[in-house]
């Protein structure tokens, strides 16, 4: 088989397996998150927590949860990374630097994972498993959950209740991260990946030299940095590194995890809003720009005119050859298309156009499929933009699923579509006008622009992916890419839930012939055109000047 | 006689919403008022078209510091943006205005003679002059034939013809007349003849025609709810590209700083791109087109309403009117006409059809109610029989309809007093009363075709007569509720629209229910009081819908005011022009349909031009970006996929293109896009291929013709 022929099998494999996990998984969420009665491990948790699991929460007060969540994990994650040295399993390492604390911290708690530091000589095994794994369960979980309040939002109606948060955070960390990340580490062990407390063992090389290979527990870690799009990688080379990603197969689990949930998440959407045809359609929006994606690193990392490229047949610097350039591919439009951020091959080196894509792809705003949880809230606000321009266009006051979208509603969406594009351009604009700033870039000219672009892009988005290149461990980047990674997650998240409380107050009217079908291929064919234009067109002048300005002869 | 009942079926011809077109003559008139509008005081509520200001204004600093022809040209072109959208705004404002003088001329200032305690039974009131404008509510005026109207009121007592031409356009006059439903006058419209007592309704400076001066000329013009989100969104647009331009120029130093080989040009030097381009690619992106046209598109779309005749209270109420799902419509004079018609000759006992015809004629003939007149018209049409006038029969004496009697009918005597023929037509019970009184019999099939013709709705009318003293029953006429021509066609259109609609009738259900049927309305509400039409409407808003209807008397009251969009003819009561949200100065019921239809149409255009204008953008990086950056890296060349002719000309082409579009497009804004009603689906693929995909392709054929021609000017090329 040649390795065209298996990069192909890898695609369509996937997508067939993906479209046959989309429903049980989807009912299974629904599930999980509409269940009526609590369990009695979840009221013992929610004693411990002391939460009433019945109370409702308005916006205002499922926000405030959110928020005061992620601040108690923010300063919890970055006390552990300055005590480090103190603490059992810490591998003798330091006590990590204050502004690479507070990067990680946001980064992790951000489901960004984006890693200025290498893991395996940074970070202690209990930093990593009782800080860093954990805060990969729960953001992703609280990414679910506000996704769960905005379709409250809309299924509910004349309420201002939106659903308990601390509930919601239970059982999808208890009932579908926990699980199925549990499985897949199994498997994952299984395949080759690594389990353990060990400190590390001192190998003698093949070239006679001494090289330190550190153990850890690296499966338990991997599954749900897939799972959950979180990304950040147990060991500085992230999947590309032969214990987190030991076999072709295992990559393909991997990249089978990250699509996994944001994949079927519209299912659940669609239970939760009584039709099923609109969570088709948001699955297929999500699909189009998904496979266009994959296509195009594929193809341009396969196509290229360069002296090596030609010679073997395809781009393969800064790919693993265990996994081949076109698996590598797909790996880097599936980190990208989700928030996930895992890399198992190195961006900064992929062929211009090649390197484009993924960076395009989160400048999507990860909506196609995107984080878990933050995907589908992503695309729901690029609907209710696309339902307002082509709801004027049939001649009614805009509605998507039975709410007006008014005033309220657009400024909502407008704010949250806003705000990555802001402090990417914003953060990239000054990074470029800084001399000291650029400095940090490996390469000079439009591909060291790329770099700089790209890690703001990372950082916003929440994705977490580094084009490499970039020396991103400095004060200032540190502290700029914290704050873009800080507020591209929770403003957004904030203006989704008053959104939320704005669809669940109102009334919900009833379908007629004049409504706008939002589950018809028109509407799916105008979102791809609306996320698209909107969105992409606003980086267009930026990526000019970066990958264009390399990538085209 | 002429004048046959049948000219009123042709009442629903279908009219579709369309606009006038625009007068070139009408953009220069205009100009002046596009140029006063530059004032940023005014223009900052356009954000939009603010900033295209502000760069304007930078832009000039620029060429006046650095004089080249390019800087002046982009200047030029950037100013005669903000003029061009103004100019749509003043030419929309000026349709109203021209309306507005109209009326100021009828609001003249007249003195009235007010009552001192009016009483309903008073006999000699005492009277004195007071200047129209010192009424208050609840005073009482009277008005002489030949006298002006000092105020808007109700008749409290009398009957007059009053020349309402001021308001309504309309030159015959209009009887008005205290307690039912035609009582409302208006302030600054004529009494032609008698004398009525008004008492006044409206608060100085109030008065219908100041709120309808003030309304087409959009004075105090408050923006609609969907236009305060799509500003929004515009705003939300113009800083997200705003951001990208601003943000933009470190990036291109540094990669100028990194290429320093590369030539300095007009749009790009070792200082960044240059002042005069960035202000240039920050128009070209925000949305202008949209953002230039979007007031007058508000404005022309209440002026639409206004040159139907129809007053929109609140922008709000038009708006409205494009979201309505369920539409209450009185059957009667909306979707029957006014009255009942002959529809059909039943003969009994191997009478003739024509001799039932001719008697049934003949005894009509003196019948001068809208029935009777049916009746001769019917019997012309379906059996030729020539219409005969009272006179040309001699010897005739008439027997006029009285409510006593219930029947009308003629004695025919011939000459010399000869053989003597009676002819009588009425209700069945008084015909066959009669018959049986002159001796004869009466048929039980008479019986069953009565009864038939009540339970499909119908009014049964028998018609007897007496021949040299025997008398026996011809036949039965079947009068009934005639459903105006073209009614059903317009229903189906609606429910395409997904719109549903409900007859209300104070009928019997059982011919509610024919009627329903035979005009192809979704439901009916019999035997409607106005408070069964206040709860159906609050039922269908619990269900989240949206309600329009249109009513007249007092009793509509209560329920145009709870209605979303309550349209009140202006033949009713002052009560229910108050209670609505719309006035039909021509007391059209039916339309109510054109007005959902211009409700839609101005969605649509807001909604297709801002598609249009957002399309327009990928056009506009493919001329400007390559103008900017091939220079320092060349392989950027290959988007120039245009070939235009150098960087300056491709830049100033992209202005210019997206300056002209604003005026190419002002017809439309004001004409509003074609609307034909059809499902969302429908509606949607349309104008999504039409202004989706024509936006995306206009601007590439558009720039590239601007280009060929500017590429000949010196200091461009």
């Amino acid at each position: 088989m040649s390795d065209l022929t298996a990069g192909i099998l890898f695609i369509v494999s996937m997508f067939v397996v993906l479209a046959l996990v989309y429903v049980p998984l989807g009912d299974y969420m629904y599930r999980v998150v509409n269940r009526e009665r609590h369990l009695r491990v979840e009221r013992g948790i929610y004693k411990l927590i002391g939460v009433n699991p019945s109370g409702e929460q308005s916006w205002r007060a499922y926000a405030r949860s959110v928020l005061a969540f992620s601040l108690i994990s923010l300063l919890f994650l970055y006390l552990f990374q300055r005590v480090q040295n103190g603490l059992w399993l810490s591998l003798g390492f330091p006590a990590v630097a204050p502004d690479l604390s507070w990067n990680t911290a946001v980064s992790f708690v951000a489901n960004t994972n984006w890693q200025a530091y290498s893991g395996e000589s940074t970070m202690g095994h209990l930093v990593q498993m009782a800080g860093l794994a954990v805060q990969n369960f729960v953001s992703a979980a609280v990414g679910i959950s506000v996704a769960m309040a905005l379709i409250r939002g809309f299924s509910r109606k004349l309420t201002d209740q939106l659903g308990n948060f601390w509930v919601d955070l239970v059982r999808i960390t208890l009932w579908i991260l926990l699980p199925i990340a549990f499985i897949s580490a199994i498997v994952l062990i299984a395949g080759g990946v690594v389990q353990n407390l060990s400190a590390g063992t001192d190998v003698q090389t093949i070239a006679g030299s001494t090289q330190h290979v550190t153990g850890g527990p690296v499966a338990s870690q991997e599954a749900i940095k897939e799972l959950g799009t979180n990304g950040g990688g147990f060991y500085n080379a992230n999947s590309a590194h032969p214990f987190e990603n030991p076999a072709s197969w295992t990559n393909w689990l991997e990249v089978f995890l990250i699509l996994l949930i944001p994949f079927s998440l519209p299912r659940t959407f669609g239970r939760m809003v009584g039709s099923n045809k609109q969570g088709y359609a948001l699955l297929s929006a999500m699909a189009i720009m998904a496979i266009a994606s994959v296509v195009l690193v594929n193809a341009f990392q396969g196509i290229h005119h360069g002296t090596v490229p030609m010679a073997v047949g395809a781009a393969t610097e800064g790919t693993e050859s265990r996994l081949g350039v076109y698996n590598s591919a797909t790996f880097a439009s599936a980190t990208t298309l989700t928030s996930t951020g895992a890399v198992n091959s190195f961006h900064d080196s992929y062929t211009a156009l090649g390197g484009a894509i993924p960076l395009a792809s989160m400048m999507l705003g990860e909506v196609a499929p995107g984080g878990v949880g933050s995907g589908l809230y992503g695309i729901l606000i690029l609907a209710i933009i696309t339902v307002f321009v082509a709801g004027l266009m049939v001649g009614r006051s805009p509605e998507y699923l039975g709410k007006k979208i008014g005033a309220r509603e657009v400024k909502l969406a407008s704010l949250y579509i806003l705000t990555t594009p802001t402090l990417v351009l914003f953060g990239t604009g000054l990074a470029m006008a800084l001399g000291g700033e650029r400095a940090s870039m490996l390469n000079t000219g439009a591909h060291g622009l790329s770099e700089v672009l790209y890690a703001f892009t990372s950082g916003a988005n929440n994705n977490g992916s580094a084009f490499a290149g970039l020396s991103a461990n400095t004060v200032w980047y540190n502290t700029a890419i914290g704050l873009a990674m800080l507020l591209g997650r929770f403003l957004p998240i904030v203006f989704v839930l008053g959104l939320a409380g704005s669809l669940a107050r109102q009334k919900l009217v009833p379908e007629s012939d004049g409504t706008l079908r939002t589950y018809q291929p028109l509407f799916v064919g105008m979102l791809v055109g609306v996320t698209l234009i909107v969105v992409l067109l606003t980086y267009l002048p930026a990526l000019a000047l970066g990958p264009l300005a390399e990538g085209v002869h | 006689m002429s004048a046959p009942a049948v000219e009123n079926q042709a009442a629903v011809a279908p009219r579709r919403t369309q606009g006038g077109l625009l007068d070139p003559k009408q953009l220069w008139r205009s100009t002046p008022d596009a140029l006063r509008k530059l004032n940023p005081y005014t223009l900052w509520r356009n954000p939009v078209m603010f900033i295209v200001e502000v760069g304007s204004v930078f832009t000039t600093v620029l060429a006046i510091a650095h004089s080249t022809v390019f800087s002046w040209l982009i200047t030029v072109w950037l100013w005669l943006t903000v003029i061009f959208a103004n100019l749509a705004e003043a030419v929309a404002e000026g349709r109203g205005k021209a309306q507005a003088a109209a009326l100021r001329r009828a609001k003249t200032d007249t003195m009235a003679r007010r009552l001192l305690d009016w009483r309903p039974d008073a006999r000699e009131p005492r009277e004195e002059l007071v200047p129209g404008p010192q009424l208050r509510q609840g005073d009482h005026v009277v008005v002489e034939a030949g006298q002006v109207i000092p105020g808007d009121g109700d008749v409290v007592e009398g009957i007059a013809s009053v020349d309402e031409s001021a308001i309504t356009g309309e030159s015959a006059p209009v009887i008005r007349e205290s307690g039912g439903d035609r009582s409302a006058v208006t302030g600054g419209t004529k009494v032609l003849s008698d004398r009525i007592v008004v008492e006044i309704t409206q608060k100085p400076g109030e008065s219908f025609i100041d709120r309808m001066i003030a309304l087409v000329e959009g004075a105090n013009r408050q923006k609609t709810p969907n236009e305060i989100a799509l500003n929004i969104l515009l705003a939300a647009l113009t800083f997200v590209f705003l951001l990208a331009v601003a943000t933009l120029q470190p990036l291109a130093i540094f990669s100028k700083g990194v290429q320093a080989f590369a030539p300095n040009t007009q749009a790009l030097d070792s200082h960044g791109i240059t002042g005069i381009v960035l202000v240039s690619l920050v128009v070209c992106l925000i949305p202008t087109t949209i953002g230039a046209l979007l007031s007058a598109i508000g404005i022309a779309g209440l002026d639409r309403l206004v040159q139907r005749n129809v007053l929109a209270l609140s922008g709000r109420a038009v708006e409205a009117a494009g979201d309505v799902d369920t539409l209450l419509l009185d059957k009667t004079g909306t979707i029957t006409l006014g009255n009942r018609q002959a529809s059909e000759f039943i003969p009994v006992d191997a009478v003739p059809a024509r001799e039932l015809a001719d008697a049934a004629q003949l005894s009509s003939l003196a019948d001068q109610t809208p029935e009777g007149r049916s009746v001769v018209v019917f019997a012309k049409t379906e059996y030729g029989l020539r219409e005969r006038s009272p006179g040309e029969l001699q010897h005739a004496q008439w027997v006029p309809f009285t409510a006593q009697t219930r029947m009308s009918g003629v004695d025919l005597s011939e000459e010399g007093g000869g053989s003597n023929r009676q002819l009588r037509k009425g209700a069945a019970t008084a015909v066959a009363e009669w018959v049986r009184s002159q001796g004869g019999t009466v048929p039980d099939q008479i019986g069953d075709i009565v009864d038939g013709i009540s339970a499909v709705g119908g009014t049964p009318l028998v018609v007897g007569e007496t021949v040299a003293g025997t008398a026996r029953v011809l036949g039965v006429i079947h009068l009934k509720d005639v459903v105006k021509q073209g009614m059903r066609q317009r229903f189906d259109e609606m429910r395409r629209m997904g719109i549903r609609t409900v007859m209300i009738t104070g009928d019997n259900p059982l011919t509610a229910r024919a009627i329903a049927e035979e005009a192809g309305v979704d439901d009916f509400l019999a035997e409607a009081r106005p408070e069964d039409k206040l709860a159906l409407i609050k039922k269908e808003q619990e269900g989240g819908k949206l309600v329009a209807m249109t009513g007249d008397g007092t009793n509509d009251a209560p329920a145009l005011a709870q209605a979303d969009v309550g349209v009140a003819m202006n033949t009713g009561t002052s009560a229910a022009k108050e209670a609505g949200n719309m006035v039909d100065l021509d007391s059209d019921p039916t339309k109510l349909i054109e007005i959902v239809e211009i409700g839609k149409q101005l969605l649509i255009t807001r909604g297709a031009l801002t598609t249009f204008s957002i399309a327009n953008d990928i056009a506009k990086y493919f001329a400007i970006i390559p103008a900017m950056f091939a220079a320092i890296y060349p392989g950027l060349d290959t988007l120039n996929i245009m070939r235009l002719h150098s960087p300056t000309s491709a830049i100033l082409s992209a202005v210019i293109f997206n300056a002209i579009i604003i005026v190419l497009l002002i017809p439309l804004a004001l004409r509003g896009v074609r609307y034909r009603p059809s499902s969302a689906s429908g509606l949607l693929r349309r104008n999504l291929w039409i202004f989706g995909l024509g936006g995306i392709v206009a601007p590439f054929a558009g720039i590239k013709i601007i280009d060929l021609i500017i590429q000949f000017i010196p200091g461009i090329a």
